[in-house]
């Protein structure tokens, strides 16, 4: 069996900066382990621009933002591993992982990372009615058949689901010569960032149909047509409003869910509303010395807000690798109440947060001009006026951690407050 | 008064932009949170432009495509004619993030360079 201090499982955005910050701050023997023949994970597909604001200032494309992590990671001579993939975490930290070069490994760890990321759902999960021909797949798998393998999925397309990748992948199967029929969203609002709208759909005057969903695929061997519905409040479709297509491709872009396989192997305890793990302020899970970060954790829009997180997992590591995390002292949970449909982390140590506390959260529907109320119990902390919350776009939300010291109370909670 | 309503696209807060022309012939922007809004909107109601990023075929890489992008935005009515000559575009690896890989596409003084090393 192998010994080492830190091993972070997954080589995306999140593992790199977890890394990285790890070793910042005095880590020395780090594996980071990756499953795909490369680091950067989901980053080397996403080769559209908008990534970096906020980290670095700049607008960079998704594999420029990794490369810049995957050099930064190679100039400290943190080991990697490609190709391989992990079979199971005990709670002791023992990493079972098996490739082609080592065959079957055993890796002691003093302290885990897990970023494994997430994956798309699938047709299988949304019970689409109709046939099973080729030419049905998520946007993701279109995505990297055309930026990274070469390959035109289709000629003429419908798209189900509003969330990021389906926009983004309107326009670009747009620029490359498909036309896009339509974006179809099952809710009455879309999933995605609204600059996406404007810039992919709204650009190319692709249009995008609320509160609709696909009742049937017609083809045998390959999509011949879709037809489309609109649905009433209980997602049901209404008779009389259907629209037929003549297509040869179905995209889906109908959600994200965190791969928390390992995570629920090693014994940590998932949140039923975000689908990851329990955390803390640290990011360590309700496993001592399992740390996780990114978007095994809650589903991101922004891969700058993902590195934050992971940098403060990297650094929650190193501190209990060091012996240094307080876990006693002033704590409490947050829960999340009315509006509001999660809180990333679920508890806070309040010792272990360095100047300011970051809150991340969703709401569960669209709100104009609300305000989002922090109490710890009953008392207010504090108030933040809102103009738009969206359930597509996450809220980041930052305390001074002055403001919460020598007061005792046990959940901190938000809510959305509408204007009387 | 003319008034126009925007979606910011600069980054992806998303503001939403309220615009009004002035009788002077200036431009109100309102809504914005960063003065990049500012300048989106006027530009984006007088001459509106974007990034635009696609693949090139690269030879002996490790993948069949490299990722490109137009170093700053160009005009929006120009992105289809510039996806012409990208595509016609083959390079051969290696290749390092930012090289150029086609100078000054359709004479918009802006170079097409590569995103990634390979």
């Amino acid at each position: 069996m192998e010994n080492y201090d830190l091993v972070v499982i997954g080589g995306g955005p999140a593992g790199l900066a977890a890394a990285i910050e790890a070793r910042k701050n005095g880590v020395e023997k780090i594996l980071v382990i990756e499953r795909d023949r490369e680091l950067g994970g989901i980053l080397q597909q996403c080769i559209h621009n908008g990534f970096g604001l906020h980290v670095f200032n700049e607008e960079l494309s998704g594999p420029e933002y990794a490369g810049r992590f995957i050099t930064e990671l190679m100039s400290m001579d943190i080991e990697y591993k490609l190709d391989t993939m992990v079979l199971d975490v005990t709670d002791d930290k023992v990493i079972h992982a098996i490739n082609q070069q080592d065959g079957y490994i055993t890796i002691q760890a003093k302290a885990v990372i897990l970023s494994m990321g997430c994956r798309e759902r699938t047709a299988g999960a949304i019970n689409i009615p109709g046939t099973r021909p080729s030419g049905v797949f998520t946007a993701g798998t279109a995505q990297r058949f055309i930026n990274m393998e070469g390959y035109m999925v289709g000629k003429r397309v419908v798209i189900l689901g509003s969330g990021d990748i389906g926009l983004i992948m309107a326009r670009r199967m747009t620029l490359e010569g498909a036309k896009v029929l339509a974006v179809v969203e099952v809710l009455p609002y879309s999933g995605g960032l609204t600059r996406n709208i404007v810039q992919c759909l709204d650009d190319f005057d692709i249009p995008l149909y609320l509160s609709h969903t696909v009742i049937d695929i017609k083809g045998n061997k390959r999509v011949e047509g879709v037809t489309i519905a609109e649905v009433d409040e209980n997602r049901k479709p209404i008779p009389g409003t259907e629209i037929s297509y003549d297509c040869d491709t179905l995209l889906l872009s109908v959600g994200l869910i965190p791969e928390n396989e390992l995570t629920a192997q090693a014994g940590a305890q998932l949140d039923p509303h975000t689908n990851g793990p329990f955390v803390n302020e640290s990011m360590e899970t309700s496993r001592d010395g399992i740390f996780a970060c990114g978007n095994v954790v809650h589903v991101h829009d922004l891969v700058d807000f993902v590195t934050e997180e992971s940098r403060r997992a990297g650094r929650g590591a190193a501190r209990y690798i060091q012996n240094k995390l307080v876990s006693n002292g002033q704590a409490f949970k947050t829960k999340p109440l009315n509006g509001v449909s999660y809180i990333v982390p679920q508890t806070v140590r309040i010792e272990n947060v360095e100047k300011n506390l970051d809150l991340f959260l969703r709401v569960r529907k669209v709100y104009k001009n609300v305000k989002l109320v922090i109490k710890g119990d009953d008392e207010v902390i504090k108030e933040i006026k809102k103009r738009n919350l969206a359930p597509g776009e996450m809220e980041h939300l930052t305390l001074p951690v002055n403001s919460l010291t020598g007061k005792s109370f046990e959940y901190l909670t938000i809510e959305v407050k509408e204007e009387a | 008064m003319e008034k126009h309503k925007l979606i910011c696209i600069n980054c992806p807060m998303g503001c939403h932009l309220e615009v009004t022309k002035t009788e002077n012939g200036g431009w109100l922007v309102e809504g914005n949170q960063c003065k990049r809004g500012t300048s989106y909107a006027i530009r984006e109601l007088t001459e509106p432009t974007r990034v635009l990023t696609s693949t090139v075929i690269i030879k002996n890489g490790f993948l069949p495509r490299l990722p490109v992008r137009t170093e700053t935005a160009i005009p929006k009515e120009k992105i289809y004619k510039a996806m012409d000559v990208i595509n016609k575009v083959v390079v051969e690896a290696p290749v390092k993030v930012g090289d150029v890989i086609v100078e000054n596409i359709l004479d918009t003084g802006i170079n097409v360079i590569a995103s990634r090393n390979m």
